[in-house]
């Protein structure tokens, strides 16, 4: 037995690069209103190098709506697939997710009472909401941990879910009751229950890169810990890991991250839940190599479930979640029947 | 080498563990042995710091509450009786966990010390010939000799075995045993296992705890400890004459 890296190679984070990439232009080009894939090319190419560019409707279409648009679809489906496979992980259950935790339901309600009451940091509107995001993911995620603590001292699988899945009850309840006294100043409910990233800009990209920089760099450096979570707690206890400190790093990472494409793009479901499962059966179950290509993969998958709920009903747009939703039960629905059919 | 002190678990008003105090010696293989609910497997769990406990528990003069994780897993290793793997994790991934402790942090990477042990863990249990398969296909006898192999891999010096074969046929029974009695052999190594079969306990053993409703009963030899008055204190029942006849099926 040779000693051999476990993790990706650089040809596998090569090809996964480059579908994403294409999907990238893909997706860019389709739309409305359909554009030559070597003119889109040309115009991204040149404007990232400073050149000229052709001047027309096309560029403003591709630099200025298309292209933050992509480019933060992309960010939120590698962020909610790294967050759906680490959790998964961690808490050895493959129907884990931010949803199932109650992290979704929570940083939604802290982003409708930032905008519904104002709150906002001075010179930074947006920043606001992300906060308040964030700080209800967390908040809820110490919530659900202290009454699982209550009632289960070793913190166990099923407890955390059962509350989590009334939490997100709760914090439902709520965020509707918000919505409908300030329906003026907050979205259609249907944006956070189902989620859309229609007229997103480079600001709400950086923030999603920053977040996923900061966040994912401290989960993928956990992937040995979540390996032994995988496997169950105990053992993860048993062989050495600081059960306690990896499961808190994890949670908070993971409600940075959800907090943070909560606040730019509302509630997509089923992203984290089916993109990790799908590549646990092409890669297998090591997060060594699991996470990394969730990520990518996550990326490529929401981008074209954005551009699917672009095209469908064109001029119309469908909220992205309807389309996340609809092929994802449907793959959810085709995996555990192959599962449990001992495939 | 362990030395356990007034050890107390309660969950709520109720005592689970009263007052337990024993202690393991190099070499030794120490039987945790009673009826169901005596309170042997949470004595166990209190060891490897699974659940909160009042009393001491030192490994080599050191408080082992105040180890860190990676540090205790390098001395007390524990196999425990029920493996729920949810992923097709390989057998080689499992056992590779089991050098965690020697490199916990984030960028180290295997040595050669490290594929050294797994190599060897999985030859003396025997899954050598099963490293790329996926747990989920094992057998329970191949699952368990696989989580036995990750904790030879980790290499602790005190094994702590929380019914190990409880679902194993005798076959595999005596297969674990073995394998657990020649690992003890080498020097400066201890054990400490729950056992419901007190003819195994018998056979394998070097010294007995008797405990019964969380308090211990008796400690010593394992022939003093195994008596016919102590079990049919404890069990109200003459499982002693029971355990005689089993014992030949242990021996060659």
């Amino acid at each position: 037995m040779k000693s051999k890296s476990e993790g990706f190679r650089t040809y596998e984070y090569l090809i996964f690069t480059v579908i994403m990439l294409c999907t990238v232009l893909f997706c860019v080009c389709l739309g409305s209103v359909s554009l030559n894939v070597g003119d889109t090319f040309k115009v991204i190419w040149n404007t990232i190098w400073g050149l000229p560019a052709p001047e027309g409707l096309s560029r403003s279409i591709i630099i200025t709506v298309r292209l933050p648009r992509v480019i933060c679809v992309a960010l939120v489906g590698a962020s909610l697939s790294l967050c759906g496979g680490s959790m998964q992980g961690l808490l050895r259950n493959p129907l884990a997710d931010g949803s199932t935790l109650g992290v979704s339901s929570g940083a939604s309600l802290g982003a409708v009472i930032s905008i519904a009451f104002g709150v906002s940091i001075p010179s930074l509107p947006f920043a606001g909401t992300v906060v308040m995001a964030m700080l209800f993911a967390f908040i809820s995620l110490i919530v659900i941990l202290s009454l699982a603590y209550k009632l289960d001292f070793s913190l166990s699988t099923n407890t955390i879910i059962l509350i989590g899945v009334i939490f997100s009850m709760f914090a439902n309840s709520i965020t509707s009751l918000i919505i409908t006294f300030s329906s003026d100043k907050v979205k259609q409910i249907t944006f956070w229950t189902m989620g859309s990233l229609s007229g997103t800009s480079y600001a709400n990209a950086l923030t999603l890169a920053a977040s996923l920089l900061v966040f994912g760099t401290v989960i993928l450096s956990l992937t040995r810990e979540l390996n032994a979570f995988a496997v169950g707690e105990d053992n993860a206890r048993h062989v050495g890991v600081n059960v306690k400190r990896v499961k808190m790093a994890v949670l908070i990472c993971v409600s940075g991250l959800i907090g943070v494409c909560v606040s730019v793009g509302g509630t997509i479901g089923f992203v984290g839940l089916v993109i990790p499962h799908m590549m646990r059966m092409v890669v297998g179950p090591n997060h060594k190599r699991l996470l990394p290509a969730s990520l990518f993969a996550g990326a490529i998958f929401l981008m074209l479930a954005d551009l699917a709920s672009r095209v469908i009903l064109n001029p119309l747009e469908l909220p992205i979640g309807v389309v996340t939703s609809f092929i994802g039960s449907v793959v959810f629905v085709f995996i555990f029947y192959r599962s449990r059919k001992g495939g | 080498m362990l030395y356990v002190n007034n050890l107390t678990v309660s969950f709520g008003p109720i005592t689970i563990v009263d007052n337990v105090s024993f202690y393991v010696n190099e070499g030794e293989w120490l039987m945790i042995v009673g009826p169901n609910g005596a309170g042997k497997s949470t004595v166990v769990s209190a060891i490897s710091q699974g659940i909160s406990y009042s009393g001491s528990i030192s490994y080599k003069g050191s408080d082992v509450k105040k180890m860190k994780p990676h540090q205790l897993a390098r001395c007390i290793g524990v196999l425990s009786q029920n493996h729920n793997v949810s992923y097709s994790f390989s057998v080689e991934e499992i056992v590779r966990l089991g050098r965690y402790s020697y490199s916990p942090g984030i960028f180290s990477s295997s040595g050669d010390e490290d594929e050294e042990k797994i190599n060897h863990a999985l030859e003396v249990t025997g899954m050598l010939p099963f490293v790329k398969q996926s747990v989920l296909t094992l057998s329970g006898g191949e699952l368990q000799r696989t989580f036995l192999a990750q904790l030879f891999a980790q290499d602790p010096s005190l094994l702590i075995l929380d019914e190990p074969t409880n679902h194993l046929d005798l076959v595999y029974q005596k297969q674990v045993f073995e394998l657990i009695t020649a690992w003890i052999a080498q020097t400066g190594r201890s054990v400490i296992s729950v056992v419901h079969d007190l003819s195994l306990a018998r056979a394998y053993g070097t010294r007995a705890l008797l405990m019964h409703q969380g308090k211990s009963v008796a400690l010593g030899d394992i022939e003093d400890v195994l008596t016919r008055d102590n079990l049919k204190a404890v069990y109200s029942l003459d499982v002693h004459e029971w355990m005689r006849d089993m014992l030949s099926q242990w021996e060659d």
